[in-house]
């Protein structure tokens, strides 16, 4: 069956790109792939691990289990947008302060989780950040110090911020 | 995945031309949480993808005497949304709380757990105990079927393949009114409900005018306890006839083991979360938090 591909236009990080996308792939193909975004990973492929958490209209979601052309005309943010070239976000700030990556694989899931739990809510409780993060999978470490570190990163993130 | 064209309707009379078009070779797309994971397991072989996505209408969420919940409005705006949070519409909030994990629950839609119909869907217990109806939209116009009759078994449906659901439509439950949804999972997050209770009761005067309990993960649809049902309409809610009722609703299941949880352990499962289903209920309809 020969399907074409489709143009779409996406913001990505505060930047308008259009691209063309196949009908049958995903949102975290598209980033990967054709637009050379490779921070979110592919884990399970199934929506379980988290390693693909993305901001879709500022929401985190599995972009594993987003179609490509369900994010059309829509606002998507990765981990490479997270930050800047010059500044880390707070929370990879609080990240790499406490040591929090061993492998990495999971951790771009779990800071773009983190930030749209703390959109959401600007000072979690424990259990909130738990919560936050229960859709991430990370298999070397234990979770206590994702937790320590968002709430420091909640503390010096002002009200408001993203 | 294997190659299938998409289709990007705006309306829901596109949606309907679409399927008219391509009926059993399409399948519909909404969060996708339920599709991709058959798409990329080749368990599904669509031709055609009708995405509903760009369909406004159907995210709607409407809360004027009763409810009117968009097929497409999703787990997390259950969970989230003020106007469930307390009282007669609790027990939906919980069940949306429950779904997957909060990158899920951001995609998951209600019309997708309902058409879906795994017998341990989360967000159908308390909709059931709701009494809410299915609008399903086709090329004759709209239907009405109560939601009970809606799955017919495992993963099957009333929907024919030009037919989609639009909206859930709940009745006013009236001032004095209670839901609660449990399930029991071993883990917290992103687990399959092993059994799960969505009862509702309904009072005036002191006594239960209407009571609803209905059981997922014990049978190939879910399932209402009837017989539990009625030993509670007409009656005062004493903790005895709570008790009463919890026995009575296990007769409704026709659990099966699996790698879940036994036969006998779902029996046990049915009683006591019926129990409490209904305990918090009863505090919901009295104006109580809990």
């Amino acid at each position: 069956m020969n399907v074409r591909k489709q143009a779409m236009t996406l913001t990505l990080n505060d930047e308008l790109v259009e691209v063309l996308v196949k009908p049958y792939e995903t949102l975290l193909d598209t980033l990967r792939e054709t637009l050379g975004l490779t921070g979110p990973k592919e884990g399970c492929g199934t929506g379980d691990c988290g390693a693909c958490t993305v901001h879709l209209d500022g929401k985190a979601v599995a972009s594993c289990l987003v179609l490509a052309l369900q994010a059309r005309n829509r606002q998507v943010r990765t981990i490479e947008g997270l930050g800047t070239d010059d500044t880390l976000h707070p929370l990879q700030d609080a990240f790499v302060r406490h040591g929090v990556p061993q492998c990495g694989f999971c951790i771009p899931g779990v800071l773009m989780a983190a930030a749209a739990l703390l959109a959401e809510t600007p000072r979690p409780s424990d259990e909130e950040i738990r919560y936050g993060i229960a859709g991430n999978l990370c298999r070397c470490t234990g979770y206590t110090k994702m937790v320590t570190a968002i709430a420091e990163a909640a503390a010096a993130v002002p009200q408001g911020a993203r | 995945m294997r190659r299938f064209e998409m289709i990007l309707p705006g309306s829901v009379k596109e949606c309907v031309q679409a399927l008219a078009e391509h009926g059993a070779a399409a399948k519909l797309v909404a969060g996708g949480t339920d599709l991709l994971p058959q798409l990329k397991n080749h368990l599904l072989k669509p031709g055609v993808v009708v995405d509903l996505s760009g369909v406004a209408t159907l995210k709607k969420l409407t809360a004027d005497k009763g409810l009117r919940i968009g097929a497409a409005v999703t787990a997390r705006e259950l969970e989230r949304d003020g106007r469930l949070a307390t009282g007669a519409y609790r027990g939906l909030a919980e069940s949306g709380a429950l779904v997957g994990s909060v990158q899920v629950r951001h995609l998951a839609t209600v019309g997708g757990n309902i058409c879906n119909a795994a017998p341990s869907a989360d967000m159908i217990p308390p909709l059931l105990a709701l009494d809410a109806e299915a609008v399903i939209a086709g090329p004759r116009g709209e239907r009405r079927v109560p939601l009970r009759d809606f799955i017919t078994g495992v993963r099957t449906t009333v929907l024919g393949a030009d037919e989609l659901l639009v909206e859930l439509s709940v009745p006013d439950p009236g001032p004095h009114s209670g839901g609660a949804y449990l399930r029991h999972t071993p883990r917290r997050e992103l687990d399959i409900a092993v059994v799960g209770v969505g009862s509702q009761v309904t009072l005036a005067n002191g006594v239960c005018t209407k009571a609803r309990i209905a059981l997922a993960a014990v049978a190939p649809t879910p399932v209402h306890a009837r017989a539990a049902e009625r030993a509670l309409e007409g009656q005062a809610l004493t903790p005895q006839r709570i008790e009463e009722a919890a026995k009575l609703a296990v007769e409704a299941a026709r659990p099966i083991s699996d790698q879940r949880g036994s036969v006998e352990f779902r029996r046990h499962l049915v009683r006591v979360l019926t129990r409490r289903t209904l305990t918090t209920a009863l505090a919901r309809a009295n104006g109580g938090q809990a």
